[in-house]
């Protein structure tokens, strides 16, 4: 075992993410898959800072996690207010930038 | 030196890397199958909730890694701004937006779904096997000299507010960004005086072809789960007490005595001291009555 195998979970992980944002339709679930790519670059992150001995990969997916709680927090709101125009949640009835 | 091991590139490389502890090994092996399964399970369960759930899941597992990768400030912050506030944040919505906003199952673009899964593998197969290759000897520093005796949270700390201050500045300027964006996106301006009085909602309701309230489930049959529908006097569902999202179930009907030959007498259906059973037996009973 080494600290190869945290990272091909981690890039398993981020296709799998990847591939979910392409096949759902619920705009909630697709979030859900973006929320799991930034987990997966998170551990690579973390990975390579006890490889390098340095504490900066910490600090970064520190800063990831801050980002990705701002992105969520507007993004979920985005939704909602989608739902209320057009009473749907799935990515496909919004096609339109206005409405 | 064997000519095996010198053709065999992959096992040279595996010496000269850094083993891991066995505990390690363990947990990973362990929690690594849980957090790819949570991951799977998030993108093929129909039912959102089912997804943040399966999410959860993995985000756990990530916790636990970097716990187990000397970083036990990310694995805290993991567990508790993830899991606890974001995933909490989702299911939020996911109960405000609705349930049975379930996933169509149509497709918009032909083979899209075809496309999307022979890409995810294909890049899977591509990254993992890059990565693979290119970290065969990846040696293991450690953070032990860098976080030297305070541990790793002084040592991150350290690194926040001296290196990265700037980058720590910014962050707050972007959560009070993303706060009122939040608010500005989920407000909805009512004006005032626009809200309908009790009086008002109550003539508009008589105005209408129903005025009292929709029959509830589960009215003259066995159950009273939401999915049983209430049945009318003939025996048929009402459609009007179906549940929203809800697959309607049948429901075991309540014995009832039907036709002349169990009713007997009009008055008979006014009910007998002696309760009878509806299959075969009353009927006798009721020819001898009469």
């Amino acid at each position: 075992m080494t600290l190869t195998w945290y990272l091909v979970l981690a890039a398993i992980l981020f296709t799998i993410g990847a591939a979910g944002v392409l096949v759902r339709r619920n705009a909630i679930v697709v979030f859900m898959c973006v929320e799991l790519m930034l987990n997966s670059v998170n551990l690579t992150l973390v990975t390579f800072a006890r490889a390098t001995g340095t504490l900066d990969g910490q600090v970064m997916a520190f800063f990831v996690m801050v980002v990705a709680a701002a992105e969520v927090v507007v993004g979920l709101a985005i939704i909602m207010s989608i739902y209320r125009t057009r009473r749907s949640a799935s990515v496909d009835d919004a096609n339109l930038l206005k409405y | 030196m064997t000519p095996l091991a010198g053709l065999t590139p992959l096992a040279a490389a595996a010496d000269t890397s850094v083993r891991l502890g066995g505990g390690e090994t363990v947990a990973f092996w362990v929690l690594g199958p849980v957090a790819l399964a949570g991951a799977l399970g998030m993108v093929f369960s129909r039912n959102a909730v089912h997804s943040a759930l399966w999410l959860v899941l993995t985000m756990l597992s990530l916790g636990v890694f970097y716990v187990i990768q000397d970083a036990p400030f990310l694995g805290a912050v993991q567990v508790i701004v993830y899991t606890g506030a974001i995933m909490i944040l989702f299911l939020f919505v996911l109960m405000l937006v609705g349930r049975d906003s379930s996933d169509s199952v149509v497709e918009s673009l032909r083979g899209q779904r075809v496309a999307a899964t022979v890409l995810g593998v294909g890049f899977a197969a591509l990254v993992g096997a890059g990565i693979a290759r290119a970290t065969e000897g990846l040696g293991v520093v450690g953070l032990e000299e860098v976080q030297g005796q305070n541990g790793n949270i002084p040592a991150v700390a350290e690194l926040l507010f001296t290196r990265y201050l700037l980058a720590f500045e910014v962050t707050s300027a972007l959560l009070i960004t993303a706060a009122v964006g939040a608010m500005v996106l989920a407000h909805v301006e009512r004006e005032p005086g626009s809200r309908r009085t009790q009086k008002e909602l109550s003539k508009a309701r008589f105005l209408t072809e129903r005025p009292s309230t929709l029959p509830g489930p589960g009215v003259y049959a066995r159950a009273n789960s939401v999915a049983a529908p209430a049945l009318l006097p003939d025996g048929r569902p009402s459609v009007d007490s179906f549940a929203t999202g809800i697959e309607p179930q049948p429901v075991e009907q309540m014995p009832r005595p039907t036709g002349r030959a169990q009713l007997g007498q009009p008055d008979a259906s006014l009910g007998t001291l002696d309760p009878e059973r509806v299959d075969g037996g009353p009927v006798d009973q009721a020819e001898d009555r009469r």
